[in-house]
């Protein structure tokens, strides 16, 4: 299957979403990102167990933190989908992509454009 | 005789000692304490003062018991360990014999989570236990808890209260036996709606003999309304109110709710003079106070007996 | 250990309002372990404050630094030789840390970037509960192992109160009562009747009550 999803969007390969932690969510918005979202496999189905279920607290934790610094926490969301699911894999990135350039730009970064880094770990194999 | 308490003499007398409650008002009107104590003054033989009860500011139960005091009541001054530590407690003691009161009720009190003022500090340099060891302690040894020597001691007679209802409940008789150690002459209960359950309690009260050593008043409070018995069921901490008595107030027409409240509390009293061991009740009827010479008065607790 | 939690970032941001350059300082001890004021405490920090600032573009340089200690004046040390580059440091060590900071370099305003709660435990990952009050005359063989100075809302010595219900606390039914817990305690180890012991009013001398307390080891002193 070959699909293709929108160029802005730069993936960040993990081996699971449990490595997620704090700073990196934190120190893409302070690099230059408008939006991110977190992409791991449906709950049930991590290879760790709970590595996809602690990645979503932390998502939560980190929104909190973009709403206080006035980020905005909407500009980070965190999606579940398994690596069979291209099709779903583009319909999440062309979403976030419309969602992002709806907001307009982070306000750390007015001067340039919406631009959106997805971690992700099954996107090499879409 | 401990004290010149008029309650210690009507228990001394053997008598069936009834005592009522009122709370001192949220200002500084002293009308309203004198409209309560008059309602009250003729049925009861002491009555207390509460000590900002549920921990909402109210006028100090001191000054509301020096009200009381200029209508010819006996009051019990209510005294919670919450607010102050032992150097104003020994102190409120001395100005409380000074105003010639002659009984005390000690109390540890309500967190002040449930009051208006949450962001208090609490005290609690005592607990009630303590409190009630405090006070023997001034009378009976005449000196300070520190060590020195009283000018005068504080004949005052000694009260502590009981909560039957609270958990766990086979502890809470050697919490009363803790208090009778420490000095406590009588005991005020919880309000009692669970019969069977204050029943039960009284039945290990006797088992280890305190019903002999403290005078145990029970705790009656007619309800007013089916709100009143919800608020109490569910808000109220320690309290246990019986679905069945929730019913049988429902099962009236709402106009007669609160006559049947009142004829609930009318039985709870004559169910309380049968157990062996109760020498009183302790009628709480919350903004109602107008209720306790009725309900004395159907109860066969009037007239009250003369003391010398 | 001692328990923490990060205050709300606007209050930080407010305090250091003035300051265009600081250091953000944690402590590898308590609040390392229970993820107040740890190396990744001070990361995350830094970045949320430096958004912030770029947002009212305020501009702000942080320096990022984790001590071992900031309750020992050896690892205190370490910040001498830099310190008089920025304008402020917020500490995100315990209150004891903090006040240390502040005294051994009075010359630099130390702003609190978390709040000291209590002494207590970890009962699960993200979960700590307090245990101790620190008031210097220990009675737990008396409790069952369980402090009602620390964990009665009251601090009744001689309870439970009235307000004890199905084993909870009247101020909150997620509070444990502790007089529960001790009663419990001491029936399966059979020691019940401890409980009919009144435990005498307490002496407040060796708590805070008596004063800020020092403790000085002639043994260990150089």
């Amino acid at each position: 299957m070959r699909l293709s999803y929108p160029t802005n969007i730069k993936i960040v390969k993990l081996p699971c979403t449990g490595k997620i932690d704090a700073v990196y969510l934190l120190k893409t918005f302070q690099n230059g990102a408008d939006g991110v979202y977190v992409a791991g496999c449906m709950e049930g189905d991590c290879h760790y167990l709970t590595g996809n279920l602690r990645a979503r607290k932390r998502v939560e934790y980190v929104k909190k933190i973009l709403d206080e610094v006035g980020v905005g926490g909407d500009r980070l969301e965190m999606y579940n989908m398994s690596a069979a699911q291209a099709p779903r894999f583009v319909e999440v990135a062309n979403e976030m992509n419309e969602k992002i350039r709806n907001l307009g730009p982070s306000p750390l970064n007015k001067k340039q454009t919406a631009d959106a880094v997805v971690p992700e770990k099954q996107a090499e194999q879409n | 005789m401990t004290s010149d308490s008029r309650l210690e003499k009507v228990l001394a007398q053997g008598e069936f000692a009834v005592t009522s409650e009122c709370g001192p008002p949220r200002g500084v009107d002293p009308d309203s304490i004198r409209d309560k104590g008059e309602l009250l003054k003729d049925s009861v033989d002491v009555v207390n003062i509460t000590d900002n009860q549920t921990s909402v500011v109210r006028m100090s139960s001191l000054s509301a018991c020096v009200i009381l005091k200029q209508l010819g009541i006996d009051p019990v001054l209510q005294m919670v360990t919450r607010d102050r530590n032992r150097i104003a407690i020994q102190s409120d003691i001395l100005g409380a014999a000074a105003l010639g009161f002659n009984n005390i009720l000690c109390l540890s009190g309500d967190h002040q989570k449930f009051g208006d003022h949450g962001a208090a500090k609490n005290v609690y340099d005592l607990d009630s236990i303590h409190l009630i060891q405090t006070v023997k302690h001034m009378r009976d040894e005449g000196k300070f808890l520190g060590g020195d020597e009283l000018k005068g001691v504080p004949r005052l007679f000694i009260g502590a209260a009981a909560n039957p209802f609270a958990d766990p409940f086979e502890f809470r008789v050697t919490r009363l036996a803790k208090k009778v150690a420490a000095g406590a002459q009588f005991i005020q209960t919880q309000c009692i709606f669970n019969i069977e359950r204050f029943k039960t309690w009284m039945e290990q009260v006797r088992e280890r003999g305190l019903h002999e050593k403290v005078h145990i008043l029970g705790g009656v409070t007619p309800m007013k309304s089916i709100g009143m018995a919800k608020y109490m069921k569910n808000m109220v901490p320690g309290m246990d109110v019986p679905d069945e008595l929730i019913e049988r107030i429902k099962g009236v027409d709402k106009e007669k709710r609160a006559q049947e409240g009142i004829k609930i509390a009318i039985e709870t009293i004559q169910q309380l003079k049968e157990i062996e061991g109760i020498h009183g009740v302790h009628i709480m009827a919350i903004e109602w106070e107008e209720m306790v010479p009725k309900i004395a008065e159907a109860a066969g607790l009037l007239p009250r007996p003369q003391v010398n | 250990m001692i328990i923490g939690e990060g205050k709300p970032i606007k209050d930080i941001l407010f305090m250091i309002q003035n300051y265009s350059k600081v250091i953000v300082a944690g402590c590898r001890g308590c609040v390392t372990v229970c993820s107040a004021g740890g190396e990744k405490e001070v990361e995350v920090l830094s970045s949320a404050l430096a958004m912030a600032r770029e947002n009212e573009d305020k501009p702000l340089e942080i320096k990022e630094v984790t001590l071992e200690r900031q309750c020992d004046p050896e690892y205190l040390e370490q910040m001498r030789s830099y310190i008089d580059e920025y304008e402020a440091v917020v500490s995100i060590a315990c209150g004891a840390g903090i006040q240390f900071m502040a005294e051994k370099y009075p010359k630099i305003p130390i702003c609190p970037g978390i709040n000291t709660n209590f002494i207590g435990v970890t009962e699960e990952q993200g979960v700590w509960s307090e245990r101790c009050q620190a008031c210097g005359n220990c009675k737990l063989h008396m409790t069952g192992g369980i402090c009602p100075i620390a964990r009665c809302s009251k601090s009744i010595l001689n309870g439970p109160c009235g307000g004890s219900a199905d084993g909870k606390c009247e101020i909150d039914p997620e509070v444990p009562c502790a007089w529960q817990l001790i009663i419990d305690n001491l029936k399966e180890q059979g020691r019940l009747d401890q409980l009919e012991v009144i435990i005498p009013l307490n002496d407040w001398t060796t708590s805070r009550d008596g004063g800020p307390r020092k403790i000085i080891r002639e043994d260990l002193k150089l």
